[in-house]
């Protein structure tokens, strides 16, 4: 366009990143590198596990958090890329790294046909359509036993050497944690991301400023399957199985319960949900077997007691008392 | 006509049975200021509605600067030039001014495509932006959440958003509607502190500021044409006294 209506001022600086952010960045990253050193082999691979699952909370909070639609189909997109990696290093007999790569590429492809049929929904339709379209995924994964063993699942072919020691494969998944966050962060807090904040808040405000809201979805849910692609990879090589339970809809839920938790919109809220789902899992699992129902009266309690999650909640806390003061 | 940036043919919008915006046809010359005005429920924000792409026009043509953008999206219209205020304030209420600013300057250029990069404003754009919430009188304010401004100042922000982009024609939903005197005051001079070519199309139910504001009025009724003229004829024009005038002022 030309000429804006209003004419031109000089510049203004725009305030520098808070230093409290930075420094509790440095600390958590200190806590999570000194973690080995504190647990026994055991439960550092559930920080393994955590580490994992707290990526794929990252990508439903890219849609539910910052876009505002909430996904319930995360599970099969994750899942699939685990099944991908499997069965090219198992039944193939590929590299790990290649099957990685696939099984990153699949889940996005997915994500690009699950968000093709899903953008035009919103709320409570969003959340059903993806639902039906990750329960077909599971049809297909139950069925199709040449290819994904139907229920009795696919084994891997083992962790590579240097990853078969719990610590060491502690670190590389860290390795690749700490940057997959910082990009998603970046990412989140890009233009594009404003975008994003701008459709959850009002997409015919969106639209009349020139926006094509419905490529901004697609793109949006693309980039959100990306990220769990990257997740199923990793889970993968963590669990060295894969099962039509892996993508099955309570692997859906419990990562979006892990979303929740945390606080959606609030990114490092995946960590805290991810964390809490999964040590309530570890701990319930010795009590009883009855994990799907504690699963749902927990996500009852949190949706009645904490709609905005323990990340969320504290930052309302937070703002409270710094106006106080 | 070269000179006309809008035309409507036979323009009607359908609800069901209720047709809220029946044949109209008019024409708006470039840089022209335009009122249109008829009671509640005449039809007027559903008009605009068909001209910005938010509804699709149930029959007639919209032509837009000669080309024919009757089924275009709203984010093509923006895209040729229009651009709109909303009657019912329609901003991101849990972002900041600055942020709401942001999404409006950046709605027709390619860094709402940028994945990774920074947010920073250009030296130009913050400088439009600056610029912008100063007129609006919003300069003070950048840095608060729009949930967080009072219904005047949001009003104000709908404004500071149109003003920050440069669109060849504005339609203004009731600008002033609800708002103080003073506030009415403020409103007036940013219109009138528009560029001369920029053509505006405005809705309003207060006679005054829409008499100083325009140089032509349209006045529909129960979604029909009723009546056009300069502003000197319509306080005069008995049909409009009729449906309009005559009446106790309607609120929004
Ligand atoms: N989305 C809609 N669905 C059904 N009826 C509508 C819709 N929008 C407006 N209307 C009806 O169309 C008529 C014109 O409304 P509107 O264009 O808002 O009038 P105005 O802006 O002149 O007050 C009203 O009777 C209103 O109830
Ligand atoms: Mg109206």
């Amino acid at each position: 366009m030309s000429t804006p209506l209003v004419s031109a001022l000089p510049p203004v600086d725009r305030a520098a990143p808070t230093k409290r952010v930075l420094v509790w960045l440095c600390i958590v990253l200190a806590a999570l590198l000194a973690l080995p050193l504190l647990l026994p082999g055991y439960q550092i691979s559930i920080a393994t596990q955590i580490l994992i699952f707290s990526i794929l909370a990252m990508s439903i909070d890219i849609l539910a958090g910052f876009v505002g639609r909430t996904p319930l189909g995360h599970g099969a997109i994750f899942g699939v890329s685990t099944y991908v990696v499997i069965y090219w290093t198992a039944s193939l007999g590929g590299s790990l790294w290649v099957g990685m790569g696939l099984g990153i590429l699949a889940a996005t492809l997915l994500a690009a046909v699950f968000a093709l049929l899903a953008i035009r929904t919103s709320g409570v339709y969003f959340l059903l359509l993806t639902l039906a379209l990750g329960m077909i995924v599971w049809g297909v994964c139950l069925r199709s036993t040449g290819i994904t063993g139907g229920e009795n699942g696919l084994r891997g072919i083992g962790r590579p050497g240097f990853l078969v020691d719990h610590v060491h494969f502690y670190y590389a998944i860290l390795l690749v944690t700490v940057p997959v966050t910082w990009i998603i962060w970046r990412f989140v807090h890009s233009p594009f991301g404003l975008t994003m904040r701008g459709i959850r808040e009002s997409e015919s405000r969106m639209r009349s400023l020139g926006y094509n809201v419905p490529l901004h979805l697609f793109l949006a849910f693309v980039a959100s399957g990306f990220v769990a692609g990257i997740a199923g990879a990793l889970y993968a090589v963590f669990n060295d199985f894969v099962s039509p339970s892996t993508v099955q809809l309570s692997q859906s839920v419990s990562a979006l319960l892990m979303a929740i938790t945390g606080g959606v919109g609030t990114l490092f809220g995946a960590f805290v949900g991810a964390t809490a789902i999964i040590l309530l899992e570890n701990v319930v699992s010795v009590f009883t077997a009855r994990w799907p129902s504690v699963l749902g009266l927990t996500f009852v309690l949190i949706m009645i007691f904490a709609p905005e999650g323990i990340v969320g909640r504290a930052r309302i806390l937070l703002a409270k008392r710094r106006r106080r003061s | 006509m070269p000179d006309s940036i809008l035309t409507l043919d036979g323009v009607g919008v359908r609800f069901g049975g209720l047709k809220a915006v029946d044949d109209v046809s008019l024409c708006v010359k470039r840089g022209e200021r335009r009122a249109i005005i008829g009671p509640n429920g005449a039809g007027k924000t559903t008009l605009f509605n068909a001209i910005s792409g938010v509804i699709r026009p149930t029959s007639g043509r919209v032509t837009f600067e000669g080309r024919d953008v009757t089924s275009a999206p709203p984010h093509r219209r923006a895209a040729a030039g229009i651009s709109r205020t909303f009657q019912i304030t329609n901003l991101f209420p849990s972002l900041t001014v600055r942020e709401n600013m942001e999404l409006a300057i950046w709605g027709l250029v390619a860094r709402k495509f940028s994945f990774f990069g920074s947010r920073k404003l250009t030296a130009g754009e913050d400088a439009r932006a600056k610029r912008a919430l100063e007129l609006a009188r919003l300069g003070a304010r950048a840095d608060v959440l729009v949930s967080a401004l009072s219904y005047g100042e949001q009003r104000q922000l709908e404004l500071a958003m149109t003003l920050a982009t440069s669109p060849k024609m504005l339609l203004l939903d009731e600008p002033a509607a609800g708002l103080s005197p003073s506030e009415r005051i403020i409103v007036a001079d940013v219109i009138r502190a528009l560029p001369t070519d920029l053509t505006i199309i405005l809705i309003e139910h207060d006679m005054d500021l829409v008499l100083s504001l325009v140089d032509w009025v349209t006045c529909l009724s129960n979604g029909r044409f009723l009546a056009e003229g300069a502003p000197a004829e319509i306080r005069t024009n008995a049909d409009i006294q009729d449906v309009y005038l005559g009446r106790a002022r309607p609120h929004a």
